[in-house]
């Protein structure tokens, strides 16, 4: 009875004047599936991995449930062959990250040069013709990523279609050996996350106020020097968003190197899947490869998150 | 003046660029498409139009094998799409409904946790959990895993639709004393329905493409479509490969625009 009263007596507000809502009491309960869903298989499994990272390795496979930090001296230093050496740095592995750090970076660049122009090209089209636009580039964002990686090894083989066309038009005369080298790597890295950097860029120019690059040009800035003074810092959030969603898949990227690069060209999501599907069989030193990428990758959105809050400060 | 700020707006060569980038993502799809009715076992010497490689794929040697992983890819797909759904639904009603809560902000990153991790970290860690509870890898923990990594990409389009509807439908349906039950399933579900329908879909298209995540947990013997296709794919791009790939294309294809249509009609009937 009370209950009813205290809503037929002010449209639905509570006794502290903030209004009810369907879910007051229930909150909790409606996130619970959630909280355990992704804190059971994914919170968790992530500090076991970390755990997994200071055992030691069973040579029959798995781990032996004893303290070590084995996996990070293998991936840092090098003692010799039987490990009774003074050791040095170990380049190796450091040299996969970097290899891969370079190639991400590359294949953010790109995704940049071809998208920003071509997201701002869509943002400026009329309504009709730029949702049909957007549409056609988001397309391939939901193409499964393994048949868009075969397709470019298809294309890229030595006997594929480019060579095959490029040796029948005389213009080369034997085939250019493209697939199995960091080109190819780079390439595939470009092609799978080039959607990535147009979508957010896109999203950011399409708020942009272009009664400013107007302004620009009636107090004589030229249409480039309005480009890079005005619209890109406007939209800057959009480009850094576009640079991290293509950047850090591009780190960890598996199948781009596996198809493309070949044996030789070994990446870091390479290095992974050989610790666990692999020869090597070695999981401590494969989960603290992975928490290796982790950690950057870390680092990287928490510098991000803080550009974001330091930008909305600024704003106001 | 329309023309002028026209002027304004135009750069030299983006359209080019742009041409250029469509060029670039479709290129190597359509000529996929094209050397899948090529009727040559070479694949790539052109001998004229045929289905041979699609009557391959459905009655050949791997016909079998193909059949099978088709049929737990759906499966799977079916199930996380679902559940994943269910789960972002009850998540957007509590995060965007619900009053202000602490650990609001970490809820909010933790829905979106499976966008930050690399897919590779990811599946190194599902697979050592699985493996550390001597969980049995099969359809079951692929399926675990896809919920995990679908439920921020239903969250997207249901929070997005959620917060697109103003709360008086809520209110007005609450002062002519609908319980909370019956608002929800009568006045927001209806409202909703867009929302929900793109997140299934989306969540449906993400756990079949999954490759990284499936190839790691998944036992032996047990092949989704993208795992039995890198089988396939690693031994040489064989051309019922090609008509594979045509079939899956076609298919995401669909499933795209029909998200597409059904968020369009959510927008226009706001």
């Amino acid at each position: 009875m009370a209950g009813i009263i205290k809503k037929t007596g002010d449209s639905a507000k509570s006794a502290d004047g903030t209004q009810t809502s369907i879910v007051d009491g229930r909150q909790h309960l409606l996130l619970l599936p959630a909280w355990l869903i992704i804190g059971v298989l994914l919170v968790i499994p992530v500090l076991l991995m970390l755990t997994y990272s200071f055992l030691v390795q069973d040579f029959r496979g798995g781990v032996i449930w004893e303290f070590s930090l084995e996996a990070y001296d293998q991936f840092f230093f090098d003692r010799g062959l039987f490990g009774d050496e003074p050791p040095s740095i170990e380049w190796t592995y450091i040299g996969i990250f970097w290899r891969s750090f370079v190639q991400a970076l590359f294949a953010m660049i790109f995704c940049f040069l071809i998208g920003f122009p071509t997201a701002y090209f869509i943002a400026t089209r009329p309504q009709k013709s730029r949702a049909f636009w957007l549409f056609l580039v988001t397309i391939p964002y939901w193409v499964n990523l393994l048949i868009r990686t075969v397709s470019m090894k298809f294309l890229i083989r030595d006997n594929g279609p480019i060579n095959t066309w490029l040796l029948s038009g005389g213009i080369i005369d034997e085939p250019i050996g493209m697939i199995n080298t960091s080109f190819a790597i780079q390439l595939g890295l470009f092609y799978s996350y080039l959607p990535f950097m147009v979508l957010p860029i896109y999203a950011s120019i399409e708020r942009y106020n272009f009664a400013l690059s107007e302004a620009a040009a009636d107090l004589y800035s030229s249409r480039w020097m309005t480009l890079f003074k005005i619209v890109i810092p406007s939209v800057r959030p959009g480009i850094i968003a576009g640079c991290i969603l293509v950047f850090i898949p591009s780190l960890g990227a598996f199948l781009a190197p596996d198809l493309l690069g070949g044996a030789k060209n070994f990446m870091i999501g390479s290095l992974v899947e050989e610790q666990f599907k692999g020869q090597a069989g070695d999981w401590p030193f494969g989960a603290a490869v992975s928490m290796i990428l982790l950690s950057i990758i870390m680092v990287i959105l928490l510098f991000y998150a803080r550009a974001q809050i330091r930008q909305n400060d600024g704003g106001h | 003046m329309v023309n002028a700020s026209e002027r304004i707006r135009w750069y030299p060569g983006f359209r080019e660029i742009a041409l250029l980038c469509l060029v670039i993502l479709y290129a190597p799809l359509i000529i996929v498409m094209i050397y899948s009715f090529n009727d040559s076992p070479s694949i790539t010497v052109w001998k004229g139009f045929s289905f041979v490689w699609y009557e391959e794929v459905f009655t050949g040697p791997e016909a079998e094998r193909f059949k099978q992983a088709t049929v737990n890819s759906l499966l799977i797909a079916v199930c996380a799409a679902i559940t994943s759904t269910a789960i972002a639904t009850a998540s957007a009603l509590a995060m965007i409904r619900g009053r202000r809560f602490r650990g609001q902000a970490i809820t909010f990153g933790l829905i979106n946790l499976p966008l930050m991790v690399p897919e590779i970290v990811t599946a190194v860690a599902t697979l050592i959990f699985f493996a550390s509870i001597g969980f049995d890898r099969g359809i079951l923990s692929i399926l675990l895993a896809h919920i995990v990594f679908c439920i921020p990409f239903a969250y997207l389009p249901i929070a997005a639709r959620l917060q697109g509807i103003a709360n008086v439908y809520e209110q007005v349906a609450r002062d002519l004393y609908a319980t909370p039950g019956q608002t929800f399933r009568l006045i927001l579900f209806p409202m909703m329905l867009p929302g929900i329908l793109s997140g299934f879909l989306l969540a449906f298209i993400i756990s079949l493409d999954d490759f990284i995540i499936t190839n790691f947990v998944k036992g032996a013997g047990v092949e989704t479509l993208p795992t039995a296709i890198f089988g396939a794919v690693k031994q040489g791009i064989k051309p019922n490969i090609m008509a594979i790939s045509t079939l899956m294309l076609v298919a995401s294809f669909l499933l795209v625009t029909v998200a597409y249509f059904i968020s369009r009609m959510g927008d226009q009937s706001k």
